[in-house]
């Protein structure tokens, strides 16, 4: 209709960067001024101080700043400040943790800390000696118990709910809820009472332990994923004569098979590093092991707590060293979790 | 073009709309005081280009309707009139819009205190849920903290002014959404007259409302249009030819919409001069 | 002269043998939670009953925990007041704590940020969910303590005279307040995604409105948001108070546990039910152990009934936004 079309650029007149970097720029500016001055005069001190001391001059100067307009608009920016810091100030401790266990961690960690126990080494040798091999293997092995008792629980529970829609799907949902909020420590009296006490420490025990801790989130996360499967593909496939078995199995938890593994891995996540239901179900020991039965096994989480109990500098080093290993290993698991989703909904 | 009675009604200028803008004293002669005017107005949405070199005057204490098939942009154009368009991501846009003289996406205005001056009403009503109808009706005054001597008269005047004084005065206290439909959208009338707008904004008001409550709202638009500049989108064309003064009709054939004609009501359902405004006034399509 | 009605049909589906069979697994297989809580509750309670024949509601009442002894002829006293109280104290003490950032957080997330940043950070959020609890309490204590006991010592000193302030003696190492900052971070990320979940289903036609009368973004914020998702955050904080109660290992190693009722909220002395188990476990004769199952019991209970009252709140804050 008219000719002007390419004459005319696109524009947004709403995002102001100009005007933003005006008010921010001097705002920061004069904030950091005050901050400095602050530290210098008064007990506030080390970066938490500056920090501490920067936010509530940054606080007070946008309030200024804001009041040139008016009230509104300064309480504005105060809420604005307010709520900036409180997400920024809730990561700090998440840094600093992430921070402090890889650099202490890193002084204990060394080729041998992989291929070595403890059974000739004791906590406070030197770091050059001993290792966690045991405590890896011995997590991986409750791991792959517990998930080999959790994972077909929590699949067939969503099942129940999400396909056979039985008349117990309420309840189920309610329990799983509950379930999920039993204290860790709780479930561990549990087993001991069941299957520990009388027999001694096990790893299968602590298997069981943890599987009743990972069951709900894998039961609520599958159940997440198994209604994402469009009713159409059920339908279609009860339409063309497929039983209900059939269609679970060929059509529905193929189509859910990464959001699957999604939840497998959250599960494994949330009780990788579970150290409460050890102490009194699979305990710890000092050598490498295989046995799943009738002695107590390592684990990552009661390595760290051994060594934190010994107390010393080069235990409390060994401490960390664990912390490292099984804070990457969660982090891996999770990220297979994440991998696996964002390909569920790509 | 229309003999404005000059009665703003405003009292709350603020620093960024007194300011004076370079803007077009001539065009603020054409649609008066508190007239709002577009020119060469383009909008996008990401890469789709939605509306395109709109130029159009809303003179001041007038209707104007904006009629036109649905997804012509109308929705969109009266969006951009108070700047509503910041919150969708993806949205950009090109020319310019004047409130009073002044240009409402320069760099200094003051969004906020723009908004005061342009109230709006959507599609659906949409009280605040957890205020009364009184607490709804003085919302706007608390949201931006304008300190009033008298609420009581102020919350009757502006009940009444949306027709709604009768039904709600003895239960003010109440919560909005225990009103009917047709009485929501007028308590949201109440709202945005509460902080004295010059310009309203209705967004297709009576599409969610059965005819008595149209009726209703109708009226109300007649009888503020006398001392405000209303802008009314609508899909019902006697709703268009009742309230309206003049009449912009929308057409997008696939690509951005475009202004096909714009005039007085009366010429736009009577004799107007492009055949497509004809068919579609005439209901032969849309 | 009677019309009859059309008689009406039952509609029955007869399933094959092969999908009854899968169906009576499935439904099996469901109920293994409840089989599971069920067995839970009844073998701590089993377990523990004796323990309640012999010390009644003192057990609940008394704060004594003694194994007693042959040689002194003392009789055993088991009474976990002190422990219970401790774990109230400490987990309520976590949520204030974590409430304005909890909100902050949330809100952040939802209104401040753009959406390709907000998955960036969502995702991060989740991730600290999954940091260990020994974790926690490894940092709590190595790293976090000094500075909390400065903090603490300062708080005494200017506002001492507030009684929760008081300490007897001047030890601030492993106090409440230490433990309650650990806790409080650890229910951060799912108070906060809980939180958020229900702030961003906000009725966005009401922000819209309030933006249209000329509202800041806070005071859209405040006028439709925060009433709108006042359950999500009661539900949110419930769940985390949920998992504080019930958290073990990081209070334990931040925690001095000492068995008498006190409200001194920086003093070195405090109390945990989990953490007791935990600590009590490795040298507990057999009576002790039917105590801490009973403790246990106790625990079980009390987190029980928190997730049930929070899992409602939540539930009824999304269902009323569908």
């Amino acid at each position: 209709m008219t000719s002007t079309t390419s004459l005319v650029t696109p524009r947004r007149p709403w995002v102001n960067r100009r005007n933003v970097y005006k008010e921010l720029i001097p705002t920061f500016g004069i904030a950091g001024a005050l901050a400095v001055l602050i530290v210098n005069f008064t007990g506030l001190a080390g970066p938490l101080g500056s920090y501490v001391a920067f936010v509530a001059a940054y606080l007070t100067v946008s309030f200024l700043f804001g009041m040139r307009h008016d009230k509104i608009k300064a309480f504005d920016k105060v809420m604005t400040t307010l709520i900036c810091a409180g997400f920024f100030t809730a990561f700090i401790p998440w840094v600093s943790i992430l921070f402090t266990v890889f650099k202490r961690g890193a002084s204990a960690i060394y080729w041998g800390y992989f291929t070595s126990d403890m059974s000739v080494t004791s906590g406070d040798d030197e770091l050059n000696l001993g290792g966690l091999s045991h405590a890896i293997v011995g997590s991986g092995i409750i791991l792959l118990i517990a998930s080999l008792i959790a994972i077909p629980f929590g699949i067939i529970t969503a099942i129940y709910i999400t396909e056979i829609r039985g008349r117990f799907s309420g309840l189920v949902r309610i329990m799983i809820q509950s379930m999920s909020g039993v204290p860790s420590i709780v479930a561990g009296l549990f087993v001991f009472a069941i299957l520990v006490s009388g027999r001694g420490f096990s790893a299968i025990s602590g298997a069981v332990a943890l599987s009743i801790l990972m069951l709900p989130t894998v039961a609520r996360t599958a159940e997440e994923v198994l209604k994402l499967v469009p009713e159409d593909l059920r339908t279609s496939a009860l339409a063309l004569g497929a039983t209900q078995t059939a269609t679970t199995f060929r059509i529905v938890l193929p189509a859910a098979r990464a959001g699957l593994v999604t939840a497998s891995m959250l599960g494994m996540a949330r009780v990788a590093g579970e150290t409460a239901p050890l102490i009194m179900t699979s305990f710890y020991s000092a050598n490498f092991s295989t046995d799943t039965s009738g002695h107590p096994l390592a684990s990552l989480p009661m390595y760290i707590y051994q060594n934190f109990s010994n107390g010393t500098d080069l235990a409390l080093s060994r401490a960390w060293g664990g912390a490292a290993v099984l804070l990457t290993l969660i982090f891996i698991i999770f990220t297979i979790a994440r991998l696996a989703s964002g390909r569920a909904k790509g | 073009m229309d003999d404005a009675t000059i009665q703003t009604g405003s009292n709350m200028n603020t620093d960024a709309n007194t300011a004076p803008q370079g803007g077009n004293p001539l065009d603020e002669g054409r649609v008066g005081i508190n007239g709002l005017q577009t020119k060469g107005v383009h909008v996008w949405f990401n890469k789709h280009h939605v509306l395109e070199d709109i130029s159009l005057d809303f003179p001041a204490n007038s209707v104007t309707g904006l009629i036109g098939p649905s997804g012509c942009g109308k929705s969109t154009f009266l969006r951009l009139l108070n700047r509503m368009h910041e919150f969708i991501p993806g949205a950009a846009m090109a020319g310019e819009v004047f409130l009073d003289g002044k240009e409402i996406y320069a760099p200094d205005v003051d969004v906020t205190a723009m908004r005061l001056k342009v109230g709006m009403v959507f599609q659906k009503p949409n009280p605040f849920p957890s205020m009364t109808i009184g607490q709804n009706v003085l919302a706007g005054l608390k949201l931006a903290n304008i300190k009033v001597q008298d609420k009581d008269s102020l919350l009757e005047e502006c009940l009444t002014r949306a027709g709604l004084w009768k039904e709600v005065k003895d239960r003010l206290k109440t919560s909005g959404g225990s009103l009917s439909g047709g009485q929501q959208q007028r308590l949201c009338i109440a709202r945005a007259l509460a902080v004295k707008p010059d310009v309203l904004l209705m967004d297709e008001p009576c599409s969610a409302l059965d005819p008595a409550s149209t009726l209703k709202v109708e009226e109300t638009v007649v009888q503020l249009s006398s001392d405000m500049t209303i802008v009314i989108v609508t899909h019902n064309m006697q709703q268009a030819a009742r309230v309206s003064d003049h009449c912009a009709f929308f057409l997008s054939d696939g690509g951005p919409g475009v202004i096909v004609e714009a005039d007085r009501t009366s010429v736009i359902f009577s004799t107007p001069s492009d055949p497509r405004t004809a068919d579609y006034v005439q209901g032969r399509f849309g | 002269m009677q019309t009859t009605a059309p008689e009406r049909r039952q509609i029955t589906a007869v399933s094959r043998p092969s999908d009854k069979a899968f169906q009576g697994v499935v439904t099996a297989g469901a109920l293994s939670a409840f089989v599971v809580l069920a067995l839970i509750a009844g073998f701590l309670f089993l377990r523990s009953t004796e323990v309640f024949r012999t010390f009644g509601f003192d057990f609940i009442t008394r704060s004594k925990w003694d194994a007693g002894s042959v040689e002194d002829a003392r009789a055993p006293q088991f009474g976990v007041a002190a422990m219970l109280l401790g774990s109230i104290i400490v987990s309520t003490m976590a949520m204030i704590f974590a409430l304005p950032f909890v909100m902050g957080t949330s809100l952040f997330l939802e209104y401040y940020i753009s959406r390709r940043i907000r998955f960036v950070l969502v995702s991060i959020l989740d991730l600290m969910a999954a940091i260990p609890s020994i974790i926690y309490g490894l940092w709590g204590y190595l790293v976090l303590m000094p500075y909390a006991s400065h903090w603490a010592a300062s708080i005494n000193k200017y506002l001492g005279w507030i009684p929760i302030f008081a300490v007897d003696r001047e030890n601030f190492d492993a106090s409440p307040f230490v433990a309650s900052l650990v806790l409080c971070l650890m229910i951060l990320p799912i108070a906060s995604s809980v939180t958020r979940e229900v702030y961003s289903r906000a009725p966005q036609d009401q922000i819209t409105a309030a933006y249209a009368l000329g509202a800041s973004r806070w005071g859209a914020i405040r006028a439709v948001v925060l009433p709108f998702g006042l359950s999500g955050l009661v539900g949110g904080m419930l769940l985390g108070l949920g998992r504080a109660l019930g958290e073990t290992i990081a209070v334990l190693l931040t925690l001095n546990l000492v068995f008498a009722v006190k409200f001194q909220v920086l003093a070195s002395a405090g109390g945990n039910v989990a953490s007791l188990i935990a600590s009590r476990f490795g040298e507990a004769g057999p009576l002790e152990l039917k105590a801490l199952m009973a403790a246990g019991l106790v625990l079980f209970v009390l987190t029980l009934l928190v997730n049930f009252g929070a899992s409602i709140i939540v539930g009824r804050a999304s269902r009323s936004t569908k």
